[in-house]
């Protein structure tokens, strides 16, 4: 899902971020990616790669961490991971789950020299 | 070495554009629907016969997003409603941006109601808040019934999915209590409702759903 422009969304946020901060080298860039959204890795990593080409992040990696889907249960407060896209609880079968982890698309943190 | 926290969203800035979108339809006093569904599901028919719907009485205007032509917004100006077509020339989904440019062209006094058409793909627009109030997914008999668990990301941000063209299950294979099934595993609060724009089953209830919003 539009791999090279979320590449770009990340370039420019890394760079607001390091904007002022003089001398400092990214060497990583570690970004969430939760379970349920379409991203596919390779693709995105592919595409950070070509853009960072010719720009001060070069040589900087994308660390991806891919975040499995967890929930909780309302009803009766079980915690779980959800499974086979399941959205209910798994103990008691209520729908009244808050999903609270693998939905995520974010930059996390940099690791900077 | 050192780390350097961000926790920053890499759609941030479409969040930011969508919700100035948010407050703008909100002093406007509009309700706004984004409709959603696979190309050719017949979210574009759907939204004529809502305009032509004799107890219809809504003041809408209508975005249309597609790949090419204005085609869709052509079959909507027969209504004479407000419509501004965008071409995305490529881009398969619309975004908030696209969404804030468009609203220049619209005359929000009177205003109840906003339909954005977004372009046909269950992929990608479900990740992009252009600012709407509701998304309504079409599924359409034509499809599989499965179509819920191959899209999850878009079943579980949509409020309501809407089953169309019921007057052709006769001829198809499609199973209506297997794709509701699917759709409320992914997302057990999903609203349902099963129409058809040829013979205009269904079509007092959805106006009806929309009339509850307003």
């Amino acid at each position: 899902m539009h791999e090279l422009s979320l590449a770009q969304n990340i370039i420019e946020i890394v760079q607001d971020t390091i904007k002022g901060k003089n001398g400092v080298v990214v060497t990583e860039v570690a970004v969430d990616i939760g379970e349920l959204v379409a991203v596919i890795p390779e693709s995105l990593d592919f595409c950070f790669n070509a853009l960072i080409e010719d720009t001060p992040l070069r040589g900087s990696r994308l660390k991806i961490n891919i975040i499995p889907l967890r929930g909780n249960c309302s009803a009766c407060g079980a915690d779980f991971q959800i499974e086979h896209m399941a959205f209910s609880c798994p103990e008691c079968e209520s729908s009244a789950i808050q999903v609270n982890e693998g939905q995520e698309l974010k930059i996390s943190y940099l690791e900077v020299e | 070495m050192a780390i350097v926290t961000v926790e920053r969203k890499i759609l941030k800035k479409n969040d930011q554009i969508a919700g100035e979108n948010r407050e703008y339809f909100k002093k406007n006093g509009l309700f706004v629907i984004n409709l959603l569904s696979s190309p050719g599901s017949g979210k574009t028919s759907l939204l004529e016969k809502t305009i032509a719907h004799a107890d219809t009485k809504f003041n809408l205007a209508v975005i249309e997003g597609d790949v090419q032509t204005d085609r869709d917004a052509q079959r909507i100006s027969k209504y004479n409603v407000p419509v501004v077509q965008i071409v995305t020339n490529g881009g398969c989904h619309l975004e908030a941006k696209l969404i804030q440019d468009a609203l220049a062209s619209i005359e929000m006094d009177g205003l109840q109601m906003l339909v954005i058409e977004n372009v046909g793909n269950l992929v990608c627009p479900a990740n992009y808040d252009l600012g709407e109030d509701k998304k309504i997914v079409l599924v359409s008999t034509t499809e599989g019934d499965d179509k819920p668990l191959k899209y999850p990301s878009m079943f579980r941000v949509a409020h309501l999915m809407i089953i169309n063209k019921i007057d052709l299950l006769p001829y198809v294979e499609f199973d209506v209590s297997a794709v509701r099934e699917n759709a409320l595993k992914i997302n057990p609060q999903l609203e349902i409702i099963e129409t058809s724009c040829k013979t205009g089953d269904g079509l007092d209830r959805w106006i009806q759903w929309l009339t509850g919003h307003l």
